[in-house]
């Protein structure tokens, strides 16, 4: 399945001028809590979805309140420095787009 | 109980009248509203100046100052001017004062400068009291000398000593967003944890309700055990996911939110939804710090920009896109030999890695390619000089193959290129020990 027909919420914003922090909420209580159970988005995952280190994930959360996984990511370059081309960081989300989530049970 | 009304995200981008008048209805205790925020990127903070226009903070604040002497409530602003500094605090203090003056309502007024002198964060950095903080680069006296603006974001205590004071109005520089949200409260006794945690889910106005706005207004209400939010737009609601899922919002760690004045824990925070239209928060704890560091922000000056845009059509020359511009840069270095170390070329591929660069996965290019050339130079001569010279020889570069020989891009705009003006960086993102800062609270009566 796309992870876009399980999520109703998947974005990206700046947490200060030197991170981008990536937001993905589930439409489903019981598709996040399996997910996490089986630690589906870690930190290797990420770094293979945006083809950069691994040690440039800086964390990953699941947040229970919001059936939200959330992933930090650090910036290659600084919010507005010369060469940047997302101030904001608002428009990083578009790989979780097309990432297909492999159902272990086929 | 105590009622607090968040008017919209950032003062200034508005809100509606409906709203508004809803919020008369409500009574609420007190005003606060976020003013500022580093999103808009660096150059704000470089300049000193607000990134909002100031009709338009003098259009929210004559509803919010009037509201404020009808209800006689306080109105407290955080990171006035949006980067906080002392000029964008006193642009927003000289258009309170203006409006008070044509509306006649008087006001005793306090100001809270957050501004943080150079030679106290070298003191600082040289003491080893000055931490990097989320991939921050390191900091050196010589970055601290470019740097045109310093601020520190504050917490709640300097808040308290304007209220003490007996401030109606408090227009702060660079502030924690919570803080002019949670001061009252915590002055009153009510829970730290609860209070920053209201504070942090009002900073956005309406953001944190379904249709999300940052233009709409959020009352808080908060209790000596939970809070409780409603947005004051009837065509809004606030749901358990749009409030907590707001908690994540530019936030590192949803879990533990760190501040000035301490961390608001969310491990045992409950959100639950008490009628259609309103949320309850439950649960949120405070850990105070072990010592105290504050955020400071700095943004040093780079040099200056020119730009120039063109469109590409041919698909001989965007099959050999790259090549042809790792060669222009090439030429360009070859061309001014005593400059060489004093430009750099950047150039955007709308249509081809222009959004993410090196995240891209998406290789391929489109059939037609927005061409965005970018150099910047420490002066204004250079930055024009280098742009006209790449503009034109890569209009008339002979690629191999080339078929159309009368010119390689489209320019919208005659002149086609432009000196957008200075750039600074985010060079200071650091937290410094609280007893380097030299925070000063100016009384006033408009």
């Amino acid at each position: 399945m796309k992870l876009i027909d399980i999520a109703r919420v998947i974005r990206t914003k700046n947490s200060g001028p030197f991170i981008i922090t990536i937001d993905i909420i589930f439409k489903d209580e019981q598709m996040y809590y399996k997910l996490k159970k089986r630690n589906y988005f870690s930190s290797d995952w990420w770094a293979s979805l945006y083809n950069i280190p691994p040690e440039d994930v800086l964390s990953v959360f699941y947040f229970d309140p919001a059936f939200a996984v959330k992933a930090n990511i650090k910036r290659y370059i600084s919010s507005g420095d010369f060469g940047d081309s997302d101030v904001y960081g608002a428009q990083q989300h578009a790989p979780l787009l097309e990432v297909e989530i492999e159902d272990e049970n086929g | 109980m105590i009622k607090i009304y968040s008017p919209t995200a950032i003062l200034g981008y508005g809100f509606p009248l409906e709203s508004h008048k809803e919020a008369y209805r409500e009574k609420p205790d007190l005003i606060a509203v976020d003013a500022g925020s580093t999103d808009p990127g660096p150059y704000y903070l470089g300049k000193g100046i607000s990134f909002v226009e100031a009709e338009a903070v003098k259009r929210d604040l004559s509803l919010l100052l009037t509201l404020a002497k009808d209800l006689d409530i306080p109105l407290i602003i955080g990171s006035a001017g949006g980067c906080g500094t002392k000029s964008s605090v006193d642009f927003t203090y000289s258009i309170v004062e203006s409006l008070c003056k044509e509306l006649n309502i008087h006001f005793k007024v306090s100001i809270i400068y957050t501004d943080v002198d150079k030679e106290r964060v070298k003191k600082a950095l040289k003491d080893g009291n000055i931490r990097s903080l989320d991939g921050s680069f390191e900091l050196n006296e010589s970055i601290i000398d470019r740097c045109t603006n310093i601020t520190a974001q504050i917490g709640i205590e300097p808040f308290m000593e304007a209220i003490k004071e007996d401030a109606q109005v408090i227009i702060a520089g660079r502030s924690y967003d919570p803080a002019p949200f949670a001061v009252i409260p915590v002055m009153k006794g009510y829970d730290m944890g609860l209070s920053l945690h209201l504070g942090k889910i009002l900073e956005c106005g309406a953001i944190a309700s379904e249709p999300g706005s940052g233009r709409d207004g959020l009352i808080g209400v908060l209790s000596s055990d939970y809070f409780d939010v409603f947005p004051l737009n009837p065509r809004r609601r606030c749901t358990v996911l749009s409030v907590s899922a707001h908690t994540l919002y530019e936030k590192s760690d949803p879990y533990h939110l760190a501040g000035p004045d301490g961390t608001i824990s969310l491990e045992e925070t409950k959100f639950s939804q008490i009628n259609e239209r309103m949320v309850r928060v439950t649960g949120t704890k405070f850990i105070p710090p072990k010592e105290k560091w504050i955020k400071i922000e700095g943004a040093e000056f780079i040099g200056f920009r020119s730009v120039c845009f063109a469109g590409i059509r041919d698909p001989i020359f965007i099959s050999q896109i790259d090549n042809i511009l790792s060669e222009m840069e090439l030429i360009t270095k070859e061309n001014f030999p005593d400059w060489i170390d004093k430009f750099k070329i950047h150039f955007h591929l709308y249509g081809k890695n222009g959004v993410m660069g090196k995240w891209e996965k998406n290789k391929e290019a489109c059939h037609e390619i927005g061409l965005l050339i970018e150099v910047l130079s420490e002066n204004e001569k250079i930055a024009k000089t280098v742009i006209g010279f790449i503009r034109s020889t890569l209009l008339h570069y002979g690629y191999p193959g080339r078929i159309s020989t009368a010119g390689n891009l489209a320019f919208p705009f005659s002149p086609s290129d432009v000196i957008w003006g200075e750039v600074f960086r985010f060079s200071i993102y650091h937290l410094i020990k609280e007893n380097y800062l030299d925070i000063s609270i100016i009384k006033k009566e408009v």
